[in-house]
C-alpha cells in the first residue's frame, strides 16, 4: 500500500517535470478537452500530444471520458493532492525553522537599543553632577 | 505600515532541486549573521519536533568545513550534515555541498552529495533569503523531501522505506 503511494507520487513527479504536460494539466483545470483541442495551441505533432497524454494517464492525473467520439481527457485532482500533501510536509518543517528565525532575528535588533539606552543613561548621570 | 511576511515556500524547479523561499524582518547582514553564526544557527535550526542541536561547527569561509548533529531528547538517537563551504560572499551568497550523515539513526539515506545555495535580497528592510538543494539526482531528492527535515519524522521514515524498496 505505501510502496504504491510512492510509486504513484514518483509518477506524477514524473509527469510533472514537463513543461507541455503542466501546460496540458493547466488547460484541462479549465474542463475537459479532446486531444485535438488539447494539441492546438502546441507547436508539437498530435501524436506527441497522445504520448504526453499517456504518461499523464498512466500517472492517474488524467482519463479518458465516457464520449467514444471525442475521448476527453479529464483532470484526476487526487493525485496531485497527494503530491502536494507530501510537498507540504517538507515545507511545514523549514517554516518550523524559518518561524524559530523570526524571533532570534527579532531579539538580534532588540539588543542595538540597550547601549543606546545605557548611553543616555550615562549623559544624564553626567549632566547631573 | 505592519509588513506581512509570506510563510516558506518549496517549488521543484528541476527532477534533482528543491527551492525554498521565505522572507524575513531584518536587514540582510543580520539575517546572514543568523545562517552563519553557529551560536545563533543552533537557535533555530532544530529540525524535527522532539529533538536538539548538539553539535553546530561552522568555519565559514571558502573549502571550510561545518558539521551539524541533530539529537533525538527522547532516545539520544543522532543525525547530522556535514559539507564544505564553496562560496562565502558576505551578505549576498552562500554555497556549501552537504552530504547526509546517518549518525545512529541508522538509515539508508543515500549517500550522495548535494550543492546548496543560499541567496539573500533585501527590498526595504525585508530580506528574502532562497534555498536551492541540488540534490544530484532526483532519486536522492525524493528521498531527502521525504524524510530528515519533515516533521513527521516516524511517518518520513516509513515513506522513505517505501520509496527504498521499490528501488530494489
Amino acid at each position: 500500500m505505501k510502496a504504491h503511494a510512492s510509486h504513484s507520487l514518483d509518477a506524477t513527479f514524473l509527469a510533472l517535470a514537463d513543461p507541455t504536460r503542466r501546460a496540458i494539466l493547466a488547460r484541462l483545470a479549465r474542463g475537459d478537452a479532446s486531444v485535438t483541442e488539447l494539441a492546438a495551441p502546441f507547436a508539437i505533432s498530435q501524436p506527441a500530444i497522445s504520448k504526453h497524454l499517456k504518461v499523464l494517464e498512466r500517472a492517474g492525473l488524467i482519463t479518458v471520458g465516457q464520449d467514444a467520439q471525442r475521448r476527453p481527457r479529464r483532470l484526476e485532482g487526487k493525485p496531485l493532492g497527494e503530491a502536494s500533501a507530501w510537498l507540504e510536509r517538507y515545507r511545514a518543517s523549514w517554516e518550523a525553522s524559518f518561524e524559530r528565525l523570526d524571533a532570534v532575528l527579532e531579539a538580534l535588533q532588540g539588543k542595538p537599543s540597550v547601549p543606546t539606552r545605557t548611553r543616555s543613561r550615562t549623559r544624564r548621570v553626567r549632566g547631573d553632577t | 505600515m505592519p509588513v506581512t511576511i509570506e510563510k516558506a515556500q518549496v517549488t521543484l524547479p528541476s527532477d534533482r532541486e528543491v527551492k525554498v523561499t521565505r522572507s524575513f524582518k531584518a536587514a540582510r547582514p543580520l539575517v546572514y549573521r543568523a545562517f552563519t553564526e553557529p551560536t545563533l544557527v543552533q537557535r533555530w535550526l532544530l529540525g524535527p519536533p522532539g529533538w536538539s542541536m548538539p553539535v553546530c561547527e561552522m568555519d565559514v569561509r571558502v573549502g571550510g568545513r561545518y558539521r551539524w548533529r541533530w539529537r533525538s531528547n527522547k532516545d539520544g538517537r543522532q543525525f547530522g550534515f556535514t559539507g564544505t563551504f564553496r562560496e562565502v560572499a558576505a551578505p549576498a551568497r552562500l554555497v556549501h555541498t552537504e552530504t547526509y550523515d546517518p549518525g545512529t539513526v541508522g538509515d539508508a539515506h543515500p549517500e550522495s552529495e548535494s550543492i546548496v545555495t543560499v541567496t539573500f535580497t533585501e527590498n526595504s528592510g525585508i530580506t528574502t533569503v532562497t534555498t536551492l538543494i541540488d540534490f544530484g539526482s532526483k532519486e536522492a531528492r525524493d528521498a531527502a523531501v521525504a524524510t530528515g527535515m519533515t516533521d513527521g519524522m516516524e511517518q518520513s521514515y516509513q515513506l522513505l522505506d517505501a520509496l527504498l524498496r521499490e528501488r530494489v
